[in-house]
């Protein structure tokens, strides 16, 4: 630790020893390496379905995209049909997670005790920490013969309102989580105004609070939409197989990522056909074009409409 | 957090000396509503393992532990899971080896290195977008980069299993959940009060010695149960590994006096969730037992680990106020 003092004139040289400067460049470098792999990773994912996805497109006709239904094996491959599905079932789960989760995060943010908080927030990350192929299981045998057969007796084995429930409940923690986080860091100022008012508590809560944190509900909804587009298990379980588009939430049919893990189960017997698997990545790249574009909307709206108090 | 904690109960006392006691029905009916709304999403939690421990008591009550230590099988009668189990902490450990160290280091390069310019912007907003990609694109890419490229371009493996091994499983995982590990370690390294790295700095360590003496010591706890958090999600993830190569067949053998090399190359292997995946899918009736007791096995697994880390942090949380 001995600091190396030159005299140059009346100027000390406090900069250390060379070699203790060396390595700490060295760890600078390491450390600034594994952040930059990060880069890497993405423009892996980006080359991988870029390149894949031009090589299937360049090896069928164009108009097979707009064919009759979703069926890789007869080179039909009507994207629009996969996009269909996805967004009935994306639609479903948002009707469970935003009305249970933004409850759920008023509740905590604006009503509970600490101590009731401490219990609960803890159970809803439980929660976050099941495996979705869990719930798929919880959507074929549970929701599918108890709950949608109870309202709608003539619906499919496989659907998408199962489907949808399921996925719902999956994103029920995020869209809580942030939601909640959007609505504490809403100064207390802002509901001693609103007491000082006169408001009740329930006032306070829904037409202040609420609306001071709506740029970050609008993302957390948002992002809940992105995890119920991406989600694959709960879908390659509880969706079904069919591949003609319907927007019957009580039928079934393959959503894209359905799609693309049932070309990846079946992958050893059609491994001769090229096309099929590779649509794969064509399918995959719409995906994760379609949940960036979600993902830095939802960044967008916070940075933008964020109220600095 | 102490000022926000302070805020709030500030605001509540405001509250209840303007309110009162008052009864207010419209209070009592919204606080009552949005109630429901969160105790429904625990008792979906609840309703979720009463449901599946139910189905799977048949196969524990007759089979008992062996269900866990058999093989796979097509007959329902004699299957079980152990090749999962195996696999499953395969996989975990290269996502340990790979992602907790790499996740760690970037961290630290960002929170501690890094000035704020257009450089650290871009791989920190990088960073963001890379935790929201769908896990099945994590799948393609472990296909196409681990796969393709490492396993058969590379080291040759174009016979048998093909270089779908557990190593290109394991780095396929340990991709999806670096970026998350990034995220959860600069929260903790943002937890450290800057007063601690100024006083280091100022009577003259270099910036590596502050943060290995006393920045790491400090965030270590936050570290160590957000990693755990982190690295129990990809014991439990299943989409990726469907495309990166881990085996959906119910029957398959790994030549038992395979040496450790081989065993991780060129012998096929499964997950736990994978399993779960494929019993569920089978058609026979047998068999939804047998999911629900795979589905027990891998809850029991993943719940204690979370509980365990989400209570320890609870108590580090609490000591820190």
């Amino acid at each position: 630790m001995a600091i190396v003092e030159q005299q140059r004139g009346t100027q000390i040289d406090l900069s250390g020893d060379v070699r203790r400067r060396r390595r700490e460049s060295i760890v600078k470098a390491i450390f600034f390496l594994a952040a930059a792999i990060s880069i890497l990773i993405s423009v892996a994912i980006v080359l991988a379905l870029i390149g894949k996805a031009w090589a299937f497109l360049s090896s069928i006709e164009l108009n097979q995209l707009w064919a009759d239904g979703w069926f890789p094996r007869r080179g039909r491959f009507q994207l629009l049909a996969l996009i269909v599905h996805t967004l009935v079932v994306s639609a479903v789960a948002m009707l469970v997670a935003v009305p249970f989760g933004l409850g759920s995060a008023i509740y905590l943010s604006e009503y509970a005790r600490s101590g009731v908080r401490r219990v609960l927030k803890p159970t809803l990350e439980i929660l976050a920490g099941i495996p979705s192929v869990v719930l798929g299981f919880f959507a074929l045998q549970f929701i599918t013969p108890n709950v949608v057969r109870g309202l709608f007796p003539g619906a499919e084995s496989a659907n998408f309102l199962a489907a949808g429930i399921a996925v719902g409940i999956l994103t029920i923690p995020l869209v809580a989580s942030v939601s909640e986080d959007a609505m504490r860091a809403v100064p207390g100022s802002l509901r001693e105004a609103s007491y000082g008012l006169g408001a009740k508590q329930w006032h306070t809560a829904l037409r202040v609070v609420f609306p001071a944190a709506i740029s970050g509900i609008i993302a957390a909804v948002i992002l809940g939409i992105s995890r119920a587009i991406g989600e694959t298990m709960i879908v390659a379980l509880a969706a079904g197989l069919n591949g003609i588009m319907t927007f019957d939430p009580t039928s079934g049919g393959l959503t894209m990522t359905g799609a693309i893990a049932n070309l990846a189960v079946g992958s050893d017997q059609v491994a001769g056909d090229v096309a099929a698997f590779q649509s794969l990545f064509f399918v995959g790249l719409v995906l994760f074009v379609l949940t960036l574009g979600l993902n830095v909307m939802s960044e967008r709206i916070v940075r933008r409409y964020r109220q600095r108090y | 957090m102490t000022a926000d904690t302070a805020a709030v109960t500030t605001t509540e006392l405001v509250r209840k000396s303007i309110e009162g006691r008052r009864f207010s029905p419209a209070n009592a009916i919204v606080a009552f509503s949005l109630l429901f709304t969160l105790l429904s999403s625990v008792l979906i939690l609840v309703t979720l393992l009463a449901d599946t421990i139910a189905a799977a008591l048949p196969v524990f009550a007759s089979r008992g532990f062996g269900f866990v230590t058999s093989s796979l099988s097509p007959t329902a009668a004699s299957a079980g899971i152990w090749q999962g189990i195996m696999g499953s902490l395969a996989l975990t450990a290269f996502v340990i080896a790979v992602a907790f160290p790499l996740g760690v280091a970037a961290a630290v390069y960002l929170e501690e290195y890094a000035s704020d310019n257009r450089v650290t912007r871009f791989i920190n907003a990088n960073i963001r977008n890379l935790a929201g990609v769908p896990s099945i694109v994590y799948g393609i890419l472990g296909l196409f980069l681990f796969v393709e490229i490492l396993m058969r371009g590379i080291l040759g493996a174009s016979e048998g299993i093909a270089g779908r091994n557990v190593v290109a499983g394991g780095l396929t995982l340990a991709v999806l959940v670096l970026p998350i590990m990034i995220i959860t370690t600069s929260e903790a390294l943002r937890a450290v009060p800057s007063g601690l790295r100024e006083a280091s700095l100022a009577v003259g360590a270099t910036r590596w010695e502050t943060i290995r003496h006393h920045v790491l010591p400090v965030a270590v706890p936050a570290i160590l149960t957000g990693s755990v958090l982190t690295i129990a999600r990809a014991f439990g993830e299943s989409a990726p590994l469907l495309l990166a190569g881990a085996q959906l067949s119910l029957f398959f053998s790994v030549s038992s006096d395979a040496s450790f090399a081989d065993l991780v190359l060129t012998q096929p292997y499964t997950a736990l969730p994978i399993i779960v995946f494929n019993f569920a899918r089978q058609p026979q009736a047998e068999f939804v037992a047998l999911t629900a007791a795979s589905i027990v096995v891998l809850l029991v697994m993943l719940l204690t680990v979370n509980a365990a880390a989400v209570l320890a942090r609870d108590r580090f949380e609490r000591r820190y106020r």
